[in-house]
């Protein structure tokens, strides 16, 4: 079966731009950035049930930029864990769906996320568990570039490569902004390539809105035995809201309605 | 028996991996000094050093959790808290992980390696992480046995154990419940509630008290969190004066639980011994012990005051 990414990846687009808001808070450039990545990864690359949500066997995700919550959450509902109607409810009193991921209440969630650093970690250990158990299931990790200024990452790759985990395929969606800024003003995170080669890793650098090169270097990640794959995405941040891309305002603002109005029009255009 | 806590924590985790093949131990460089090298030479396949990475430790054993192991992770307590204290809150506390933290060379009985080493808030910020749980054993049984215990609760779970050789007051296979105080003797006119290496100075205080005329009761609270408040409660009402000795800062260990659920449910006069809201120093961790007034006979001198 052909599965159509783009077109589900505008889907999400579209629900993360109605969930924040409805919201009036939340992080759309960061949750755009990553979008492709996840659709190809919950649509495509991971070995998941969503009725089963706990499967021990199943592939898992540590979404280490926990803050890009609206683009897992779309893919999770679209992906049928939990009603995509729920999605509008997200950051609010009683609704599963925290403004961060909480693995305790939400279905399809493998961990609980939002504060920056600590997800690399918590993977190696999932792919540490799957290893002693003999479970074949890999651990993806996806952080963002102003994330990897934590030295708990650094720990976390060194780490990976010595106990060659090569069940953990992390992802660094590299936009290029972080709150403050450009990355190359607030802190310079270049050149994160030979950063992770110096730790160890295998390391792929594609254009993370670009499927087939997603898809690519998962394929390859798979194949990589004895060390930890990392896959630098050169991605835009706000990737499919013209106003929003590339502007760094957008990393941390929720759109008015008629800013979200003019989003969802230029998403359903495409 | 007459050994440190931290020598049964490596015997029970150990005889752990031998009933348990979900537990697995992490620790941060420091696995010859918690112990923790005890169930690694045994287990290696179960046991992974980290490095001196221990915010990285906190987290892979938050993975390991995830995925149904039964993680023990320990360094030197105020590393482990300290400088993983996030990781803790968030990668274990706040996700609900089954992880075992366990913080060795803990209060100024650490020794001569000084205050940078000595753990004194450890019990303080541990206990006010939501989901967490807070044992500081008494003496090496109850410590094997506190061992074995927490790996049969689920949930995120804090031990504290120490560097140096105390006596022994439990007899052997004494089993340790989790969440309940232990009376270890009865008297009527005040109670002292101690935790870890100041339980049997306690007793030892008792003594002279009594000698005294002085009936003291004398409860061991290795359980800080959830504390057992209806036995404290109880004590209060007996005695009408409690007096609380830890071997860490008085601000926000055991003491103030204590004082917390008194308060509340049952005023009567406290007094805090422990650390008064200061860091420790170098030098034998015996004498030191004695040095900050973390013995029997500082205990007989507030019970003077008090009663």
């Amino acid at each position: 079966m052909q599965i159509d990414l783009f077109s589900i990846a505008q889907q999400m687009r579209g629900h993360i731009v109605q969930m924040l808001a409805a919201a009036g808070s939340g992080h759309p450039g960061g949750s755009l950035s990553a979008t492709d990545i996840l659709a190809d990864l919950y649509f495509k690359q991971m070995r998941i049930d969503p009725g089963n949500p706990n499967w021990e066997d199943r592939d898992r995700l540590v979404l280490a930029k926990g803050h890009a919550a609206p683009a897992l959450y779309a893919a999770l509902a679209l992906r049928g864990f939990f009603p995509v109607e729920d999605l509008v409810t997200v950051r609010t009193i009683g609704s599963y769906l925290q403004g961060h991921p909480c693995m305790g209440t939400t279905p399809g969630v493998d961990m609980s996320t939002g504060s920056l650093g600590q997800g690399l970690s918590v993977a190696n250990g999932m792919a540490l568990a799957g290893r002693l158990d003999g479970r074949d299931y890999y651990v993806y990790c996806l952080m963002g570039d102003g994330e990897i200024e934590e030295g708990q990452v650094w720990e976390a790759a060194m780490s990976a490569a010595h106990y060659k985990l090569d069940h953990v395929i992390a992802f660094v969606d590299h936009n290029g902004l972080q709150i403050d800024g450009p990355n190359s003003k607030v802190m310079t995170v270049m050149p994160i390539a030979q950063k992770f080669e110096a730790f160890g890793w295998d390391v792929v650098t594609i254009d993370g809105h670009d499927f087939a090169q997603i898809d690519d270097a998962i394929d390859r990640a798979k194949r990589t035995e004895g060390k930890p794959t990392v896959i630098v995405c050169e991605t835009i941040k706000g990737k499919g809201v013209s106003f929003m891309e590339n502007v760094v305002d957008w990393h941390g603002v929720a759109p008015t309605s008629e800013q979200a109005e003019a989003a969802l029009a230029e998403i359903r255009a495409c | 028996m007459n050994s440190a806590t931290r020598e049964a924590y490596g015997a029970a985790l150990k005889e752990l991996g031998r009933t348990n093949p979900d537990v697995v131990a992490l620790d941060a460089d420091l696995a010859g000094s918690t112990k923790s090298a005890m169930f690694g030479n045994e287990y290696p396949d179960r046991f992974f050093d980290m490095g001196i990475a221990e915010a990285d430790m906190i987290g892979t054993a938050a993975g390991l959790a995830a995925c149904g192991k039964k993680p023990f992770a320990s360094s030197f307590s105020v590393f482990v808290t300290g400088r993983a204290f996030e990781q803790i809150r968030n990668s274990v506390c706040n996700a609900g992980l089954n992880v075992k933290v366990v913080g060795s060379h803990a209060g100024p009985s650490c020794g001569e390696d000084g205050s940078s080493h000595q753990a004194v808030e450890d019990i303080a910020i541990m206990r006010s992480l939501p989901n967490m749980t807070v044992v500081v054993p008494a003496d090496d049984v109850e410590a094997y046995s506190a061992t074995l215990a927490l790996a049969q609760h689920e949930g995120p779970a804090y031990l504290r154990v120490a560097r140096l050789a105390s006596p022994t007051i439990h007899k052997e296979g004494h089993v340790f419940e989790l969440g309940k105080g232990e009376v270890l003797r009865e008297g009527d006119d005040v109670t002292i509630v101690a935790c870890g290496m100041m339980v049997p100075r306690a007793l030892q205080a008792a003594d002279e008290l009594c000698a005294e005329g002085i009936s003291t009761q004398v409860v061991n609270m290795a359980t800080i969190k959830p504390i057992d408040g209806d036995l404290l409660v109880e004590c209060a009402r007996h005695t009408g004066k409690v007096i609380t000795i830890e071997e860490g800062t008085i601000v926000g260990g055991l003491g103030t639980a204590v004082a917390e659920v008194l308060s509340e449910r049952c005023p009567v006069p406290v007094r805090r011994i422990g650390m008064p809201d200061v860091f420790g120093t170098s030098g034998p961790g015996d004498a030191l012990l004695d040095h900050f007034g973390l013995n029997a006979e500082h205990i007989v001198e507030v019970a003077h005051e008090l009663v």
